[in-house]
């Protein structure tokens, strides 16, 4: 049975499910309840400066029948009295101590007021505290969250107040809106953070209602831009999480966020380099009681690997996350079509003739026969993403007995051309 | 499934053996004007169309007779492009909406549907073309509109799917179409042949009034080819002739007592039970024997059980395999509580004082391919019996006084696959030539014969 007991820098939760800074955790009703179903910890929805929020909050992408592949958001931070978050912080701490309450601050980029509310944090009890940099929209424009994170020494400035005014552990959410997210990250480094966690959610508008002509979601026939997560965000997340344990490796623990939605989707965040996972937009779509699956599913996967603990296979992708310069330009496979498994659909053959290489017959005297055409077949793997059958098409290596080698070593490299000259 | 009330007015053995009035009123609408499949609202019908993988060379379109590009129209369900969906429906088969509701999908396109192959689930194509243009009818919009006059005028004998498509799209070319039909009302078999819980609240006359206001046909009714109509006459008149006659004979069983009272065709059964105008005023008996295998067999059996027949007995001389009803029809059947009996052939109409009161039958088997009795008999008890054995081209009334004769072959005229017959300017499509007797394929030949008298015409 595998032991999911989780340490990340230095806060320890039963399991590294918790969950994200966001509506989930705005409040002790809340919370609680995520402890009742079997969360490891929350990050407490962020506290700190007074905001309003509007109605109409959120929005949501629909995809060929599935609901909220997609989500948006324009709420802004907690709406609630510091003292009465600060109050239930407490207590519920209290009443939970093997679980994680780790509390989300954002306050303006001034000493006296982080200062201020790190204090006061401090005296609840808290396991410790994320630094909103990430929020894309509404705190942005009063010069928090995103607008922080996308200017490196701003990020290393109010890293080393929280690490000044506080002995806890200081982990630093960082924003998926910028160029290259190692420069914010390497700034929370530079300013001493224990941790960094990410993506906060990425700067969206989620849809154009086409009658009013609205941006949604929609407040009085208006619309502003929001923040993007939920499943269609992943591929962001797990790049630049990968980007981050790539550079720093386990020295700097990485709290992965974006489209985690089940146990796939978190073991895919721990072996790209995540100490743990944070999840909002799951919960929101189908409740707490999510996390059943992800406890379970992780364990049994885990068995079954032979892996222990969540260290045992933490980051194992990343020795194998590679520039694409360094890409073996001698490996080659072609697409296989098990004709008995075929239904004769077609979408193969019509992908790769209209949008590939041309690799995949029609037929043949009038009946349906999608055969894969070796020599034109670069195996680009479209013709398998696009059929509906589950391993009717495969991608098989041909073996050319040809050796690794990268771009860095190629002859057509033109850099490799001048070198020869 | 649709829950019928058998409640008795009154104990069974004090009733007259054939009656009216069996039911509970609200058992007939409920039997008869509440659509035997629920259609699909938009939630399900966005459900159903995301399952369709879009497929090219989908192996659906092949399978319809008339070529609607499936695909297509559910993914523009999908969308929310109603409007485009169902004119991609209509344009190549008018009657799509009648199609949609008595097409047998499960041996045309949701039989070919990729879907079947991989989970043996079909995406509901038939349930969805009938969404889209459920839909698009409500908006009452005409979607198709005229080409300029050619000043040609065309006859169209019978006023059913093949002669209303085929008026339809000779309209729709520009030319004057004028359809004589035998019966009072203009839908052949939609109106008077297809069970009333395919085609509630009176559709077939709402999908005939859609398809005549396009403009440029005139409906004459009580016109019958070798009656009022002649075949000579028609030639001289116009500049092209479309037969679409159907198979208005009925086959009789060819047994003794086929004439005592409770013995009747089931498609006149059938036809008066549509035009019933209050069903609890329709005669049913108490023990119903339907003889055939066939859709028109499985109806009327159903119908009579629905009219609130106590037991009704479908018999069929040959096994479930042979039987032209689909394996779905058989089902519903079932289901409805219909019993069927295979391999038995009527040997006689058993009666007394004029009145049926049950069908002889004799067992049957094959003996290499041919069918035979096996001398052995028995009795099923019945005070009426509905006789579904097959309908038949009624052929003299064609050539009646023609002086130059169509040819006919086999019960069918003979055409090619444009419809052109055997003498020039006269075409033929539908049930009255060779093919599928199936309203979609009737609706085919009317537009490919369009099509090609137009050509002809146009030279």
């Amino acid at each position: 049975m595998a032991d999911l007991r989780n340490n990340f820098a230095g806060i320890k939760s039963p399991n590294p499910f918790w969950l994200a800074s966001g509506p989930p955790t705005d409040k002790a009703y809340n919370v609680e309840r995520a402890f009742e179903a079997g969360w490891g910890g929350v990050i407490w929805k962020t506290v700190g400066e007074p905001v309003v929020n509007v109605s109409s909050r959120y929005g949501a992408n629909t995809y060929n029948g599935t609901r909220v592949a997609g989500f948006t958001n324009i709420e802004l931070i907690s709406d609630r009295a510091i003292e009465v978050n600060l109050r239930e912080i407490k207590e519920v701490k209290q009443r939970w101590p093997d679980r994680a309450v780790v509390v989300s601050l954002m306050v303006p980029c001034e000493e006296a007021a982080w200062k201020s509310i790190l204090h006061a944090v401090e005296d609840t009890g808290a396991d410790g505290v994320e630094l909103n940099f990430g929020c894309p929209h509404g705190m942005s424009e009063r010069g928090m969250g995103a607008a922080v994170g996308q200017v490196p020494e701003y990020v290393t400035m109010v890293t080393e107040w929280a690490k000044t005014f506080s002995s806890m552990p200081v982990i630093v959410k960082l924003t998926p809106n910028v160029n290259d997210v190692l420069y914010p990250a390497r700034a929370a480094v530079d300013g001493k953070t224990d941790a960094v966690s990410l993506i906060n959610t990425v700067a969206s508008v989620i849809g154009v209602d086409l009658d009013t002509m609205s941006p949604l979601p929609e407040v009085a026939g208006k619309g502003s831009h929001g923040g993007y997560c939920g499943p269609a965000v992943k591929p962001i997340a797990l790049r630049m999480i990968g980007d981050i344990a790539r550079e720093f490796g386990p020295s700097l623990p990485i709290s992965g966020i974006g489209g985690i939605s089940t146990w796939r989707d978190a073991a895919e965040h721990i072996a790209m380099g995540a100490g743990n996972v944070q999840v909002c937009t799951a919960a929101m779509h189908q409740g707490f009681k999510i996390v059943e699956d992800m406890i379970d599913g992780l364990s049994n996967w885990m068995d079954s690997k032979g892996y222990q603990s969540l260290d045992d296979f933490r980051g194992h992708a990343i020795p194998n996350y590679v520039r694409w310069e360094n890409l073996d330009l001698n490996y080659e496979i072609v697409a296989r079509i098990d004709q008995d498994a075929c239904i004769k659909c077609g979408l193969c053959h019509i992908a790769c003739e209209d949008t590939a290489h041309q690799a995949i017959t029609s037929g043949t005297n009038g009946t349906r026969l999608y055969e894969v055409i070796d020599k034109e077949c670069v195996g680009c793997n479209l013709c398998m993403l696009v059929c509906p059958v589950e391993n009717c098409i495969t991608m098989e290596k041909v073996d050319n007995g040809r050796p690794y080698m990268p771009w860095t070593e190629d002859p057509r490299n033109p850099a490799n051309q001048e070198a020869a000259e | 499934m649709l829950e019928l009330r058998f409640e008795q007015r009154e104990p069974m053995a004090e009733q007259s053996n054939i009656a009216a009035s069996r039911l509970d009123k609200a058992a007939y609408a409920q039997g008869f004007n509440s659509d035997a499949k629920v259609p699909l609202d938009q939630p399900r019908a966005l459900i159903e169309a995301s399952r369709c993988y879009f497929c090219y060379d989908a192996p659906c379109v092949e399978a319809c007779p008339t070529g609607i590009d499936i695909p297509s129209f559910i993914r523009k369900i999908s969308t929310h492009n109603i409007r485009g969906a169902a004119l991609d429906i209509l344009e190549p088969n008018v009657f799509g909406g009648a199609c949609a509701r008595v097409c047998p999908v499960e041996e045309l396109c949701e039989e070919a549907c990729v879907r079947d192959a991989q989970e043996t689930k079909p995406v509901a194509i038939g349930m969805l073309q009938r969404f889209a243009t459920d839909r698009f009818f409500e908006t009452g919009e005409q979607p198709f509109s005229r080409a300029a006059a050619t000043g040609k005028r065309i006859v169209v004998v019978g006023a059913g799917p093949a002669g209303m498509s085929c008026a339809h799209r000779l309209a729709r070319l520009g030319h004057e179409v004028v359809v004589y039909d035998a019966r009072e009302k203009t839908g052949g078999l939609n109106e008077y042949g297809i069970a009333a819980y395919k085609v509630v609240e009176d559709f077939a006359q709402k999908e005939v009034a859609f398809i005549l206001s396009v403009g440029g046909i005139t409906v004459e009714h009580g016109k019958a080819l070798g009656k009022e109509l002649g075949l000579d006459d028609l030639r001289r008149d116009y500049d092209a002739v479309f037969l679409a006659i159907g198979q208005a004979g009925v086959r009789v069983v060819g047994v003794g007592g086929e004439d005592l009272a409770g013995v009747e065709p089931a498609v006149d059964f059938i036809a008066r039970l549509r035009q019933a105008p209050d069903l609890a005023a329709m005669p049913v008996g108490r023990r119903v024997v339907v003889i055939g295998g066939g859709n028109t067999a499985i109806d009327a059996a159903i119908q009579s059980k629905r009219l609130g027949a106590e037991d009704v007995t479908l018999v069929y001389r040959r096994g479930p395999d042979e039987m032209g009803a689909t394996d779905h029809e058989q089902e519903f059947a079932q289901t409805e509580g219909v019993k069927i009996k295979h391999w038995a052939k009527p040997a006689g109409f058993v009666g007394g004082g004029g009145t049926l009161t049950g069908v002889e039958f004799e067992y049957t088997r094959f003996a290499g391919k041919k069918l035979e009795g096996t001398g052995d008999t028995f009795i099923v008890p019945a005070d009426m019996a509905l006789t579904a054995v097959g309908q038949v081209l009624v052929d003299e009334s064609i050539n009646n006084g023609a002086k130059v004769a169509l040819d006919v072959n086999g019960g069918r005229i003979v055409a090619d696959a444009h419809g052109r017959t055997s003498l020039k300017g006269v075409y033929a499509g539908g049930d009255c030539v060779e093919g599928k007797d199936l309203t979609v394929q009737a609706v085919e030949d009317g537009k490919v014969t369009a099509l090609a008298i137009d050509a002809d015409l146009r030279g």
